[in-house]
């Protein structure tokens, strides 16, 4: 307890004017205490630190938190963090969105940041669904649920965020859920120390919306879902793509290295001046 | 005393803005291939490593912009460059550079619209969507240079209003000045008026990030630099937080504006040629300013007085100059190639003393003398 106690007055910001804007029982607040957590066992100076979003619940999450903190427009939180990289490389970025706002509207910035290898980890909190404006289906529901504007079903199919990220090109992609904090927490940690555009995507729950609408209870039965259907890769290695089926991995997916932009990018400054290639 | 060097260059339009750029600080850009600001991203791809500055190509214009907003938080002087359908889609993150006060310069070098338009073809109809096209009330500053040395100084002013104000400065170049070639004599770099923003003095924690100042500028801190703060696209108080009382809304929306407003006199960058006595005056911008300036001269040969007010400051709109031209012309005549979008402003200040005339060409092609010379003749 004194440890909790110690992190919220080191980590929370005691001038907000709280209570925060999400619901009781949400996710984020799981989110948010194991990346609080992870910076602190990392020893991160809170200067150093930006923390960056975009909109919908999972934006107003830097507000909370006492670094420099930025919440930007729609879907556009990665451009804005690639700027601040790129201009002052020794920041340490880190990028929380939503589902919807990086799939979505920000689908084309988050494909590109990973190619690129933008230094900074990106955090997504992967609810299914767009929870702020009423529970609209979000190119992660999946097919077949009911949402606030796919009362008879779903038709479309949905994204793998984790395995669009390994197809872009990040050097990092973990998943994990709120229900394992413990090990979102070590997957936060691993991706922080990684160089290069790393992800950590977040299994969540929206009681308020996406539970309502489709009968699964409140947030507890939701993270019991979560803990039913999560396999960890090393298991999943051992199963059969039957037992799959209804499964999602949990855990890292890939890491591997590859020169980040900026080191890249200080190539192109060296040639400018004339230093020859080798 | 030591003679400052000179430098003689024929430029572009386009590369003087890259020059003015570089000497007013500006170590960061972002952008996405256009035509025709293109040779802006090309020139700068390859001056900016070589002072040790970032240039990047982007996804499209949204994350360009982005970006710039993100480096000029991080504490580097930042722009980008493009025409009507990328400017279009800058307007979103425009009005978060507008509500978070982070200076940027955003180079338009417009071509005919709607939509893809006329890519290669000069149009002077962006000038609304300049002033407008971002949602929500907002002051903005839009400059607007009609030779290749404008394009050079007015580049500088640029970064140094959005350094002064933190507010997104616009350049609004046509297709001919940025793609025409002048002589342009660049002084020594110290004669040059460089402004950088303002930074906070106080210990970081009596840093109040969005206080109202009697220039109404807060003093603004880069990221890292031990000022943490936040910064958002919603309303917010003094803090930084979000808020919705109007209170704090209504002193926010009013300070964003009087920090333009009250400083209006700086604004006023024309010209006036011959205007003193004129009978007939022109009020002109951009590459028809230099049609009119013909124009005036064969007047003048002529024995008619001819006058006119050249804009570089399109907004805020210069209405003291502009209203001491229709107080003593007896006709005024506006010649601009869109149907209409300075004449409107012009016709809102007339407090009925002047017959104002237009010239609307919409075609992608320049007005000339001769057709302003008819347009004369016509009505005087």
């Amino acid at each position: 307890m004194i440890e909790v106690t110690k992190l919220i007055h080191n980590y929370l910001r005691h001038d907000k004017k709280f209570p925060h804007v999400w619901c009781p029982g949400c996710g984020i607040g799981i989110m948010l205490g194991a990346l609080i957590r992870a910076i602190d066992h990392r020893g991160y100076q809170k200067d150093e630190i930006v923390l960056v979003s975009g909109i919908g619940c999972t934006g107003r999450l830097p507000v909370y938190v006492d670094f420099n903190t930025l919440h930007t427009t729609h879907g556009r939180a990665l451009t804005f963090a690639t700027g601040i990289k790129l201009a002052k490389p020794r920041l340490k970025v880190i990028v929380v969105m939503g589902d919807g706002d990086a799939v979505a509207i920000g689908g084309n910035h988050f494909i590109h940041a990973a190619r690129r290898n933008i230094d900074l980890t990106a955090i997504i909190l992967n609810n299914s669904v767009y929870g702020m404006t009423g529970g609209q289906y979000s190119p992660t529901t999946p097919y077949g649920m009911k949402t606030a504007t796919s009362v008879y079903s779903n038709v479309e199919h949905s994204f793998s965020i984790s395995e669009l990220a390994v197809t872009a090109g990040a050097v990092f992609v973990g998943r994990g859920t709120v229900y394992h904090a413990k090990l979102l927490e070590s997957l936060m940690e691993k991706a922080f120390q990684k160089v290069g555009f790393s992800v950590v995507e977040t299994i969540s729950h929206c009681h308020t919306q996406f539970g309502r609408m489709n009968r699964m209870g409140g947030a507890v039965e939701m993270m019991q879902w979560q803990r039913d259907h999560a396999v960890t890769v090393e298991k999943a290695a051992q199963m059969t793509e039957e037992e799959l089926k209804d499964k999602f991995k949990i855990g890292v997916l890939i890491d591997r290295n590859l020169p980040p932009y900026q080191d890249e990018y200080d190539k192109i400054r060296r040639w400018s001046k004339g230093v020859e290639r080798k | 005393m030591k003679k400052k060097a000179l430098k003689e260059l024929l430029l572009q339009g386009n590369e003087a803005v890259v020059e003015g750029a570089l000497r007013a600080g500006c170590r960061f850009f972002a952008g996405y291939p256009i035509t025709p600001a293109t040779e802006i991203s090309e020139q700068l791809s390859v001056r900016l490593p070589q002072v040790d500055g970032t240039f990047i190509q982007m996804e499209d214009e949204i994350a360009s912009l982005g970006a710039v907003i993100g480096a000029s938080l991080a504490g580097v002087k930042s722009m980008t460059a493009t025409s009507g359908p990328g400017f279009s889609l800058m307007q979103e993150n425009l009005g978060f550079a507008i509500i978070a006060e982070v200076p940027c310069v955003i180079v338009n070098a417009m071509r005919g619209g709607p939509s893809t338009g006329l890519p290669t073809s000069p149009a002077q109809s962006d000038v609304m969507q300049a002033r407008w096209g971002t949602h929500g009330d907002h002051p903005i500053i839009v400059l607007c240079p009609s030779t290749v040395r404008e394009c050079f100084d007015l580049t500088i002013k640029a970064f140094n209003y959005s350094e002064k104000y933190r507010i997104p400065v616009i350049l609004l170049i046509d297709e001919v000045v940025a793609h025409m070639r002048e002589k342009i004599t660049i002084a020594d770099d110290e004669t040059i008026d460089i402004v950088n923003r303002v930074k906070p003095t106080v210990p970081p924690e009596w840093y109040i990030p969005f206080e109202d100042t009697p220039r109404g500028v807060p003093p603004m801190a880069d990221f890292g630099e031990g000022y943490r703060y936040h910064v958002t696209g919603l309303t917010h108080d003094v803090r930084g937080f979000p808020t919705s009382r109007p209170d704090e809304v209504d002193a926010f929306i009013r300070r964003l504006f009087r920090k333009v407003s009250q400083n209006f006199a700086d604004f006023q960058i024309g010209e006036h040629y011959h205007i003193d006595d004129a009978e007939v005056a022109i009020i002109a911008y951009g590459c028809v300013a230099r049609s009119a300036r013909r124009a005036v001269a064969d007047c003048r040969d002529k024995g008619i007085k001819a006058g006119m007010l050249k804009l570089n400051t399109i907004w805020p709109f210069m209405r003291t100059d502009v209203e001491k031209v229709l107080r003593q012309a007896k006709v005024v005549i506006v010649p601009e190639m869109n149907m209409g979008q300075i004449s409107r402003e012009v016709k809102r200040v007339n407090k009925g003393s002047a017959k104002i005339f237009t010239i609307n060409r919409v075609d992608g092609t320049i007005i000339t003398p001769q057709e302003i010379m008819g347009r004369i003749k016509e009505v005087f």
